[in-house]
């Protein structure tokens, strides 16, 4: 494969008001190759792809499509030069018939305007590449699955004769079965020479499918690598910008008390929402904290927002305190002395224009109802004490929260879960974009706590502070639960990510882990995988 | 060249067995139609009743004049069909009207060349339709505000130029689209007659037929009104032809002040107060969604024409007060309208 690259993208900068998407990424693409582009959330994969797309335009850098360079003003552009996506979320449109929906555009013209009976027969044509010439192309795309869907989609795109193919998540609502159809059709395709770019969080289907991989961080390009030299660990490494030889660490075992013989607060079982979090079983017992590991929409939230009632859960049950409880609604989360501190501060947690006073007393005063409100007293008390323990800086009540620093804003939030007197505190990312003082204090506070006998369920990106601060760890992977690791204070970083590459062997690692601890010696020789597709070999062992 | 893998199998429903099941199987695939048909149902049935109750309506001279006192409705519903299909909506149609037509009269009588004044009031409409479109499109103000603004504006417009009824002179050329041309000559004054203002308005439907169905920026717009994020991201012209459609809809308010003006000879600044209402109204009782993406403009003549033989039984009958067709108009819309939610939630 010594062809020329088709699509080259240099130094690519893209900037939104106060973020800085892209910093200049350089990414490129060849004929007849599967290029997986790999990140976190937020990486910018979406936005460099958009910008491949002519959704979005460069600040700066070049595009250079097929040797020319190209100023791509919209996605009719993009087409134009040959390049053609599917997005995650089906981009067709439900009130067509599927025939239309592939040729909308490209209809076939005759003297009395569209011809419908030469529209649909180029339709049917297009899509019998694909392997989906039994489909009626006069009935509407409603009828059909979002599997099938997808593939109309990709059907559609292909009708341009690109020869770039953009796939940005395209089998995250498709099943084993609809996948591997897909996954032929882009062999097909690579075959015959379009250069395919795909985007998964799902990392098997990644190392099934791709030939080589960019990996991007924090809207910077962090390398280029053929998919067979990277193992799993080093790209989740790369992913997430640690060395694998840094991500030791160490837990305190506090007070003792071996994880099962806690006294259980609160015991899910098969706990689930479709198409956001799989069944998942989980027991937190009473001063515990539990910590949430996996990468960035790998579900943690998820689980997290079902546990408090934010989302509904369709699967399962959960048991607090010994009793069957229906957790339907933040509100019924709340009186059942749940509380939840959500991930994005600025539009779930704060209420900006409102002092830090009024934003501390907002959940107390929720779960009492507007026709009692807490008297100036009862206002005071709560507010001076949390602002004293937690340090809150400046110590104002009565200034607007949005002058108040990240870190101080977060302690107020904490403040004002607190005041409730939960049971069972969730903190989402409770230490995201703030300085270290206020993250050490955040933490000290957190496991003071705990030791005060409150359960924890603490989520963090950075995987170091969960192998710290957690008792036991829920490692979370492509919206399951995939192991659960109690911390006997030689569980690092390095472990649970390990634990999060590791895709085959994953039913004997839970397995494993449910039996002892003794599969974790410190660092990572979790079992090997077994049968099919690549054997995962880590760098350190 | 296909792919041999395992894929679903069809998903054409399965053969329908009896009469029953091939009837909700049609349904199931032609769930947007549904409502064009349950209007023409109706109407045929509201025609039959009147029929046999009143008499005489299934007869040249009541057809004639239903389908020339309603001319004007007709053109505009089709107006309101292209907008709404797109998920938007017209507010200053009315307002359009009346100040296209005040100004097109106040211009003849000035001794304007009455052709190039029928040409300037559609103008004036396709201008207001612009400044829809623009503020629409490129400032993202929501439809029903910028028509909003439009349709107080035209108005504002209109009463500027003059609060009183304006008379189109006898002898002005315009007058000739509203003159009755026999068509078939009847017993005593039982003729069927149209109008020039009836042919155009035909034509309008036919037209927007036509581009609907037949042209890329037909089915542009209702991809737009599917889903519009998807219709961009397909590469579609999504731009233009959300303006495309506030010019048509202004054009066609133009049009119809042509029209009406021809027909009743007189220009007021409060001609067409709340007639953007009656062609909603028509556009949703013939089959369009509000929400966009699914309509007929053959559905929206049918709806103009259930509004207009209500007027007509109504006065027929003799024993229901006026004041009651407006109940009877909110009765027979938000029958539709709740049939129409019924068959979007099946859909869904």
């Amino acid at each position: 494969m010594s062809h020329e690259p088709i699509v080259e993208m240099r130094g690519i900068h893209i900037g939104f008001p106060g973020v800085k998407a892209l910093d200049g990424v350089d990414f490129r693409l060849l004929p007849g190759e599967v290029h997986a582009l790999m990140g976190e959330n937020g990486a910018g994969k979406s936005t460099l792809i958009k910008c491949l797309t002519g959704v979005y335009s460069i600040d700066a850098g070049e595009i250079v499509i097929d040797g020319s360079p190209r100023q791509l003003a919209g996605t009719a552009d993009a087409q134009e030069a040959g390049i053609a996506t599917v997005y995650q979320e089906v981009n067709l449109v439900r009130n067509l018939s599927i025939g239309e929906n592939v040729m909308l555009g490209h209809e076939v013209r005759g003297r009395f305007g569209i011809s419908w009976r030469a529209t649909h027969r180029r339709a049917k044509e297009n899509l019998e590449r694909f392997g989906l010439g039994h489909l009626d192309t006069r009935l509407p795309l409603s009828t059909l699955s979002i599997a099938v869907q997808q593939l109309v989609a990709i059907a559609r795109a292909m009708v341009t004769k690109s020869h770039v193919l953009i796939l940005d998540e395209p089998t995250s609502s498709l099943d084993k079965q609809e996948v591997s159809t897909l996954f032929g059709v882009i062999r097909q395709l690579r075959s015959e020479g379009v250069a395919i770019l795909f985007v998964s969080h799902f990392l098997e289907q990644v190392y099934e499918i791709s030939d080589r991989m960019t990996v991007l961080r924090n809207g910077r390009f962090e390398g280029e690598f053929l998919t067979k030299d990277l193992d799993r660990s080093s790209l989740i490494a790369t992913m997430i910008g640690r060395e694998l030889s840094t991500l030791a660490g160490e837990h305190e075992v506090r007070d003792g008390v071996a994880p099962g013989q806690r006294e259980p607060l609160l015991v899910a079982e098969n706990l689930g929402r479709k198409g956001s979090v799989g069944a998942t079983d989980l027991a937190i017992g009473k001063g515990e904290i539990v910590g949430f590991a996996g990468l960035l929409g790998s579900g943690r939230t998820e689980l997290a927002r079902l546990l408090y009632g934010a989302d509904r859960p369709d699967s399962g049950s959960i048991t607090l305190k010994g009793r069957k409880t229906a957790i339907g609604s933040p509100a019924a989360g709340l009186a059942n002395g749940i509380a939840l501190s959500s991930e994005n501060r600025r539009d779930e947690g704060i209420i900006a224009d409102l002092s830090v006073r009024e934003n501390m007393i907002l959940a107390v005063q929720a779960r009492r109802g507007w026709m009692r409100p807490l008297s100036k007293k009862d206002t005071d008390e709560i507010v001076d004490k949390y602002i004293k323990e937690f340090g809150v800086r400046p110590a104002d009540p009565d200034r607007p929260i949005k002058n108040l620093s990240g870190g101080n804003q977060q302690k107020v939030l904490l403040g004002r879960w607190l005041a409730t007197r939960p049971d069972l505190m969730i903190l989402d990312e409770p230490t995201r974009g703030i300085d270290v003082g206020a993250k050490a204090d955040i933490i000290t506070a957190v496991q003071k706590l705990a030791e005060d006998g409150m359960s924890v369920v603490f989520i963090s990106s950075e995987i170091e502070e969960v192998a710290r601060v957690s008792d036991r760890i829920v490692v979370m992977r492509d919206r399951e639960k995939v192991a659960e690791i109690v911390n006997d204070g030689t569980v690092s970083a390095a472990t649970i990510v390990a634990v999060i590459a590791d895709e085959e062997g994953t039913a004997q690692t839970v397995a494993a882990l449910d039996v002892s601890d003794e599969t974790f010696p410190g660092t990572t020789s979790t079992s090997t995988p077994t049968g099919t597709s690549t054997s995962t070999e880590r760098s350190e062992s | 060249m296909s792919v041999q893998t395992a894929t679903a199998p069809p998903e054409t429903p399965t053969p329908p067995a009896g009469p029953l099941a091939r009837v909700t199987g049609w349904m199931r695939t032609h769930t947007t139609s549904l409502p064009t048909w349950a209007a023409l149902v109706i109407f045929v049935g509201m025609v039959i009743y009147a029929e046999i109750v009143y008499g005489r309506i299934l007869q040249p001279s009541t057809t004639s004049n239903l389908l020339i006192n309603n001319s004007h409705l007709i053109i505009i519903a089709v107006a309101l069909t292209f907008v709404i299909i797109t998920g938007g909506i017209d507010l200053s149609v009315g307002a359009v009207i009346a100040f296209s037509s005040v100004a097109g009269v106040m211009l003849a009588n000035a001794g304007w060349n009455a052709y190039l004044v029928m040409v300037l009031m559609i103008a004036f409409g396709a201008t207001f339709g612009l400044i829809s479109g623009w503020l629409i499109q490129y400032l993202n103000v929501q439809p029903f505000i910028a028509t909003l603004a439009m349709m107080f504006l035209a108005r504002g417009l209109a009463s500027t130029l003059s609060t009183v009824p304006e008379r189109l002179g006898d002898d002005s050329p315009i007058r000739a689209l509203g003159t009755q041309i026999k068509i078939y000559d009847g017993p005593k004054v039982n003729d069927f007659v149209i109008t020039p203002g009836v042919v155009i308005a035909l034509l309008v439907v036919l037209g927007g037929f036509f581009v609907l169905h037949r042209t890329r920026t037909g089915r542009t717009i209702y991809a737009i009104g599917g889903k519009e994020q998807s219709a961009q991201l397909m590469g579609l012209p999504v731009h233009r032809s959300k303006m495309l459609v506030y010019v048509i809809s202004g054009s066609l308010s133009g049009l119809a002040a042509v029209v009406y003006t021809a027909r009743l000879g007189i220009a007021q600044n409060i001609t067409g107060v709340g007639w953007e209402l009656d062609a909603i109204a028509a556009a949703v009782i013939g089959g369009t969604l509000l929400t966009g993406g699914a309509g007929f403009v053959l559905g929206s003549v049918i709806g103009a024409l259930v509004l207009g033989l209500m007027n007509v039984i109504i006065s027929r009958d003799g024993s229901i007060p006026p004041e009651m067709t407006t109940v009877i108009t909110g009765g027979v819309l938000l029958a539709f309208v709740l049939l129409q939610r019924a068959v979007v939630r099946r859909r869904e």
